[in-house]
């Protein structure tokens, strides 16, 4: 999929919508604390979502749709995790002020202009990510700006919204989704900067430095999905797509340029259909059933759908031929949007298209026969699916909508990242956000005194904490950067604040050794801050030597249940003491005194090789040497 | 502009409205004083927070408060037409002829959101009841009608009469198969106690429905509890006041309470009410299924409906507490208390300092009713000394009542004009089921 694409010709705009968790004690509305857990659930409970009217007086069509197919929600809680605000059971507490507190600070960092009364918004979202059936959300601040190398990046908007229930599982025969309510309600930042992004390189600079800002903040969670990007993409005559739920941040330009090269696809395939005389009118419903052609056939789906009742329905796209296989992103066409809506509006496994065909069982000789039965022309194609009728006529018709949007380019829609950098259809484009004032919860003054005391506590800029780090720190450049770019700041920063430690030698283990233990599959997320703050605390009083640091991540990673101070003793870490040190190293040249007598200074090498195998890791590797050189050269001295 | 409706904004900021030609719902572009440009459509405020701070709902939706010395200039770039009632579907599809015929009294069920404002209005009419429950075109046909619009914790027992006749007049004139009230949850175990005693003989059920989350969130639960309480209509074998609501926190299934047994346990869970003393009469599994769970029901009756609506609101519910003085007793007789309902402790006592004051109301012919603050269980005056003394002085047992059921029956016999030994012999007559003889093992929760 190499294609060479001038941005500023095609004129590409991304708009990006940072979602960070805050790293605050206890939830949005409530005082259940903000962890993710594996262990099993203690309770569930089942419940169902009913779109509420609109304005109009109308349901919402999409929300309609998911409320017939009868889906049933089923949550998951934790006793010691969830109560009953999180169920929907208990109106939601105050708004948690820590969470405000950090979101303010992050809005003032990037000069964005509280609002003087938060008002907390009701988002209506009915796909069961939250138990209410809308997402509390509140507009912080307006406007903004970060510099992303000399460019101007505004920021149009701060939100302090809840997160939404983990989806855990789907049971689409039951009717069934399971999410788990750990991270509903866990105070998220929403930063959206303006659509002023022009390469996909650019996409991912601008989410970095915002993602640098927030972990300068000291106060937002760290870890695989605790930030998420959305992202807005459009080029000219294109339509505007948004990206949910990028969790990967060197994954945004790739997308950007996948996604900019569907539409380039898509808008191709408009040209070739119009060149062709296609007009939507020509797509028609008239779905024929060819359940009669699959008799005798060799096809294990078409044999076992007809088995059961089911048939064999096809329809002509006229004009379609060789683009339903035109390829849009690696491995995905026009076919595979075709599919998604089926799949999404029929609950479909799939369907099959002639330019695709023979193939899957299905013979030439088959092809034909259904081509002629619906008149098929040269450059015609056809869409096949063997379902239940119902199903079956439902699925063609999400088809049809879909290929009467091929003649208007690009159809706006909401799409999810996949792994590889393309992206899937996730939903249509939701109307204009429904949202009302949430009545439980007072508006809240944001004062004029307060935001002072907050700026007064900001953190320093980035530019400043390098400086520090060089100067007052000092670390190397390369660390000084690492360092200020690192998840790891804050921690960095308590540590040297706090205890008697080398600097380096704390950074060196934050970004050197925890990646090193990482890369050799060492759990190291169980090393809590707490754990590592404890470690170097115990390296400040020489209780234990710097060289025993990695042994003692790599323990506590795979036994997360052991305390810091337990594994020391496990390990025999504890560093030894000066008489100690001296008697193990007398014993080595008592023992290789003839050695010594031999090699003379040669000699030092050897035993310290000896010496250090009895004590690395307890002791200074430094002080040792130096002990030992000066044992020897004394015997030397006496010897001459 | 309105007076009432900008009523929450401070003197100043109406001036500034005033000076500048600002209305509500006008569409301003405001300058604020760091350069910030705000464009959003004007709001009244809500009763709370600062009154200087304007109100605006900006084009993505959220609202968001100005002060309104941050604001250099302001400009009216247009009006948007307030339309705080949203338009509702004129045609239903009516599949079924069994007629429910539903009341509104207010609530928490009966009300719709604004989305422009965020008011929240009543509702009721059977077009707005079929377009907010789509499901009901299957199941019934519906006839509507609002007769109060109130807050349920302004309910009063002159309201009960009304609710009570009118219920009487609809099973004579329109024969429905059951008569759904909506009602507020808060009150709506007293409603359905008096319904059970003031309508007897009921050719069909007198159905309390609530919501303990309104009906314009995508959560709510009252769908599942209008769909239950019509179901209890079409289905019920019983002619009996009840309460339908959630029966557990999923929407699995709903309980169908006996009036005179229920009672609100929760502030503001979905399965808030419970059976006291008694197990719920029916229960609805989702969507529709009707199960009978107790057969000491009073069965509909074709003999005529007996209305005997009278209710005297001079009655008092006692709640006894350590140390509580007896003259507090005696200032509610002083001012002509018609009779009392005490809620004792345990198997029915209060000190002994209360003897004195409750002597003199025994022989001022107030009748008193002994009930228990422990909520589950049955008075017993026999046991303990201080229960016999109590009967020495002329309290009456409430056997295994609920305090509010035994308030409503104490104020329905009250206003029957019966004299003091008639009330003393209907307290303990069992009218409607608001006694339950035996005390069944499984009719108390376990956690």
């Amino acid at each position: 999929m190499n294609m060479k694409v001038n941005y500023k010709e095609i004129g590409l705009m991304v708009g990006l919508e940072i979602h960070q968790m805050l790293n605050t004690k206890s939830k949005l509305f409530c005082e259940c604390p903000t962890l993710l857990r594996t262990d099993n659930p203690h309770f569930h409970f089942l419940r169902k979502l009913r779109p509420t009217r609109s304005e109009l007086g109308e349901m919402d069509p999409a929300a309609l749709f998911e409320f017939k197919k009868g889906v049933s929600y089923r949550y998951e809680g934790y006793e010691d995790g969830i109560c009953l605000v999180e169920m929907d059971e208990e109106p939601p507490h105050d708004l948690n002020r820590e969470a405000l507190e950090i979101a303010l600070m992050i809005s003032l960092m990037l000069k964005s202009m509280p609002v003087d009364e938060l008002h907390v918004m009701r988002k209506i979202v009915i796909d069961g990510s939250n138990t209410t059936g809308f997402q509390r959300t509140a507009l912080l601040a307006i406007g903004g700006e970060i510099y992303v190398e000399g460019k101007k990046i505004p920021i149009q908007t701060v939100c302090l919204e809840e997160d939404a229930a983990r989806k855990i599982d789907e049971d689409k025969k039951r009717k069934e989704v399971v999410y788990r309510l750990d991270r509903m309600s866990i105070p998220l930042i929403e930063i959206a900067t303006a659509p002023v992004i022009n390469t996909p390189e650019e996409a991912e600079r601008v989410a970095f430095k915002i993602g640098q800002l927030l972990r300068i903040s000291g106060r937002v969670k760290r870890g695989l999905g605790t930030i998420r990007q959305d992202l807005n993409v459009s080029v000219k005559n294109g339509a505007r797509i948004e990206i949910k739920g990028v969790q990967e941040l060197g994954l945004i330009s790739k997308i950007v340029e996948f996604e900019v090269v569907r539409q380039l696809k898509l808008l191709e395939i408009k040209d070739k259909l119009e060149k062709r005389g296609v007009r939507k009118e020509m797509i028609k419903n008239d779905f024929v059933d060819v359940s009669e052609i699959f008799v005798d056939t060799k096809s294990k789906i078409a044999r076992r759908v007809l088995s059961r009742g089911g048939i064999a329905l096809a329809v002509k796209l006229p004009g379609f031929a060789g683009l339903i296989g035109y390829e849009l992103q690696s491995g995905r066409r026009l076919g595979t949007e075709f599919s998604d809506r089926a799949k999404y509006w029929a609950d479909v496994g799939g369907i099959f298209h002639s330019d695709e065909l023979p193939s899957y069982g299905i013979t030439l000789d088959v092809v034909n026969k259904i081509k002629q039965r619906l008149n098929c022309d040269v450059n015609d194609a056809f869409v096949l699916i063997f379902e239940e009728k119902e199903k079956a006529v439902k699925a063609l018709n999400a088809v049809i909508e879909r290929a009467k949007e091929a003649l208007d380019g690009v159809p706006e829609e909401t799409r999810g990242a996949n792994p590889d950098g393309t992206t899937h259809f996730l939903r249509p484009m939701p109307g204009k956000a429904r949202m009302y004032p949430e009545t439980d919860i007072k508006p809240i003054r944001i004062t004029k005194e307060f935001l002072d005391e907050l700026q007064r506590r900001l953190p320093e800029p980035p530019e400043a904490k390098y400086e520090k780090m060089i100067k007052i720190y000092k670390l190397s450049s390369e660390m000084a950067r690492k360092m200020i770019e690192s998840y790891h700041l804050d921690l960095f920063e308590r540590i040297v604040e706090k205890l008697n430690v080398t600097p380096s030698i704390v950074a060196s283990f934050l970004e050197n050794t925890l990646v090193n233990l990482r890369r050799e599959g060492f759990p190291v997320s169980n090393l809590s801050d707490e754990k590592i703050f404890l470690m170097f605390e115990l390296l400040s009083r020489n209780i234990i030597a710097k060289e025993a640091l990695p042994t003692l991540a790599e323990y506590l990673s795979k036994n997360p249940g052991v305390p810091v101070d337990k594994a020391v003793e496990e390990l025999g870490l504890r560093t030894l003491g000066m008489e100690e040190v001296n008697s193990i190293i007398d014993k080595a040249i008592k023992n290789n005194i003839s050695l010594i007598r031999e090699r003379g200074e040669r000699a030092i090498g050897p035993i310290m090789g000896i010496v250090m195998r009895e004590v690395r890791g307890k002791v200074d590797g430094k002080l040792v040497s130096e002990l030992v050189k000066d044992k020897i050269n004394k015997i030397l001295m006496q010897g001459k | 502009m309105e007076e009432e409706k900008e009523i929450n904004y401070s003197e100043r900021v109406k001036e500034f409205f005033k000076d500048n030609r600002v209305e509500l719902y006008d569409k301003l572009k405001i300058i604020h004083r760091n350069g910030q440009v705000i464009k959003g459509v004007l709001l009244p405020r809500p009763d709370i927070g600062d009154p200087d701070v304007l109100i605006l709902k900006l084009d993505n939706g959220y609202n968001i408060g100005i002060h309104l010395d941050n604001i250099v200039s302001v400009k009216v770039l247009g009006h948007l037409e307030a339309a705080p009632l949203v338009k509702i579907r004129k045609t239903y599809k009516v599949r079924k002829k069994s007629l429910v015929y539903f009341l509104g009294t207010g609530g928490t069920i009966a009300s719709r959101i604004d989305y422009k404002t965020g008011a929240v209005y009543p509702f009721f009419t059977a077009e707005e009841i079929y377009s907010m429950f789509p499901e009901l075109e299957d199941i019934a046909f519906i006839k509507a009608e609002s007769l109060f619009s109130i807050f349920s914790e302004d309910m009063k027992p002159s309201y009960w009469s009304i609710i009570a006749e009118k219920v009487a007049d609809i099973f004579k004139k329109e024969e429905p198969k059951g008569v759904v009230i909506a009602h507020g949850t808060d009150t709506m175990g007293f409603t359905a106690a008096a319904m059970a005693f003031a309508l007897r003989r009921l050719p069909g059920p007198v159905i309390l429905v609530g919501a303990q989350r309104s009906s314009d969130r995508p959560s709510t639960d009252a769908a599942f509890n209008v769909i239950a309480a019509t179901i209890t209509a079409l289905d019920a074998p019983f002619g009996e006041s009840v309460v339908v609501m959630h029966g557990s926190t999923s929407d699995s299934y709903c309980y169908v309470h006996r009036g005179v047994k229920v009672r609100k346990c929760h502030t503001s869970r979905r399965d808030a009410f419970r059976s006291i003393n008694d197990i719920p009469l029916a229960r609805i599994d989702y969507p529709n299924s009707f199960i009978l769970l107790n057969e000491r029901y009073l069965a509909r009756s074709k003999e005529g409906i007996i209305l005997e609506n009278k209710f005297d609101p001079k009655v008092f519910l006692l709640k006894f507490y350590p140390g509580m003085p007896g003259e507090y007793l005696d200032l509610l007789i002083d001012k002509g208390v018609h009779g009392i309902v005490l809620e004792g402790t345990g198997l029915g006592h209060v000190s002994e300092n209360l003897l004195k004051p409750l002597k003199r109301a025994y022989d001022e012919k107030i009748p008193v009713v002994m009930t228990s603050q422990c909520i589950w269980g049955r008075i017993n005056m026999n046991v303990y000394r201080r229960g016999r003394e109590l009967l020495k002085v002329g309290v009456i047992s409430g056997e295994d009542m609920v305090p509010e059921t035994a308030l409503v029956k104490l104020s329905w016999l009250l206003g029957k004009n019966l004299d003091y030994k008639e009330i003393r012999e209907a307290i303990h007559a069992n009218i409607v089921n608001e006694i339950n003889p035996r005390s069944e093992h499984r009719s108390y929760p376990s956690l």
